[in-house]
């Protein structure tokens, strides 16, 4: 097991490089998914484009 | 001003109800893409016979690359079409997306420089590749920045998509930059003439992680668009609240396409 974390030696390159793709794109989705929920609260029911479609056409 | 049927088709209110059908499953691809890919990718995938383990880093940095362009082009195209024809829609989808093209141009940029330490000798090299992708990040940020510098939103937006659209000269650049230069950075090994040269049992988890990578962009582009339309929404309702007592026609029509 610690063989294959160890990565032929190249440890320290492939996992940050995962890490940090991880890391970024996580936060990114939470931050994003946090904001949408606030925006989704944030305004009445009827007005959540299911409704007011008309408005727009 | 625009084609009324391309502006019945590509509404806002079409466009809430659409992304709210298809982000759950936009949510499971993703999922799916990235657990199947990094299995394919850390685990069930051979080494290279001259680069050992580290071949492993192209199944996160090329898919990021690919990204990157592919979100520049969304949002260099969106804002040449916010531009010509105005359509709320398509300034929303810039703004949505660059966030996301400049993470993944981020990623690229760290797990490229971390490939080059022990393939190259050195994180970091000014050959035409990198420098044309290290632009590519700061058009990101100059576009982010642009869209945030102004009171005015719609000005912020016109001075960004400008940017956005004239900065779309660097996508055929980077493409080409390992064709017309001589870059320590090795040329296309997939997108090329005559079909990908590399091995099936590495291909597979490229394609699966670009995959991933991709339903990645419209996961979160999408919520990101949704959640700017429903924040306009929120402002015109405010606005027609602390407007409504003299209800005339003036305040009616600040509902559509902005001013």
């Amino acid at each position: 097991m610690s063989e294959y974390f160890a990565m032929g030696g190249y440890a320290a390159f492939i996992w940050p490089s995962y890490g940090v793709a991880a890391v970024l794109l996580v936060v990114l989705f939470m931050l994003s998914a946090r904001r949408l929920q606030a925006a989704e609260r944030a305004l009445p029911k009827s007005s959540d484009g299911d409704k007011d479609a008309a408005e727009d056409e | 001003m625009s084609g009324s049927a391309f502006h019945r088709f590509a509404n806002p209110s079409r466009f809430l109800r659409l992304a709210s059908k298809v982000l759950p499953w936009l949510a499971a691809a993703t999922a799916i893409g990235f657990a199947v890919g990094l299995y394919f990718g850390l685990v069930a995938s051979p080494l290279d016979y001259q680069q050992g383990e580290t071949v492993r880093i192209m199944y996160i940095h090329v898919p990021s690359a690919w990204i990157a362009m592919f979100a520049y082009g969304w949002v260099g195209l969106a804002s040449a079409a916010a531009l010509i024809w105005r359509h709320p829609l398509a300034d929303v989808a810039a703004e949505a997306a660059s966030p996301v093209g400049a993470t993944f141009t981020f990623v690229a940029l760290v797990s490229g420089s971390l490939w080059g330490r022990p393939m190259w000798g050195t994180y970091w090299a000014w050959d035409a590749r990198l420098t044309s992708f290290l632009l590519l990040f700061f058009l990101y940020l100059g576009h982010l920045a642009l869209l945030n510098a102004f009171d005015d939103r719609q000005r912020g937006r016109r001075a960004a998509a400008i940017l956005a659209v004239v900065g779309m000269i660097d996508l055929p650049i980077i493409k080409f930059a390992v064709d017309w230069w001589n870059t320590l950075h090795q040329p296309a090994s997939v997108l090329k003439m005559g079909g990908p040269s590399i091995d099936p049992s590495m291909l597979r988890p490229l394609l699966i992680m670009a995959l991933a990578c991709q339903c990645y962009f419209f996961l979160v582009t999408f919520m990101r668009m949704r959640t700017l339309l429903l924040e306009a929404r929120q402002r015109t309702l405010l606005y027609r609240q602390n407007t409504a007592r003299p209800r005339n026609t003036a305040t009616m029509t600040t509902g559509g396409a902005g001013r």
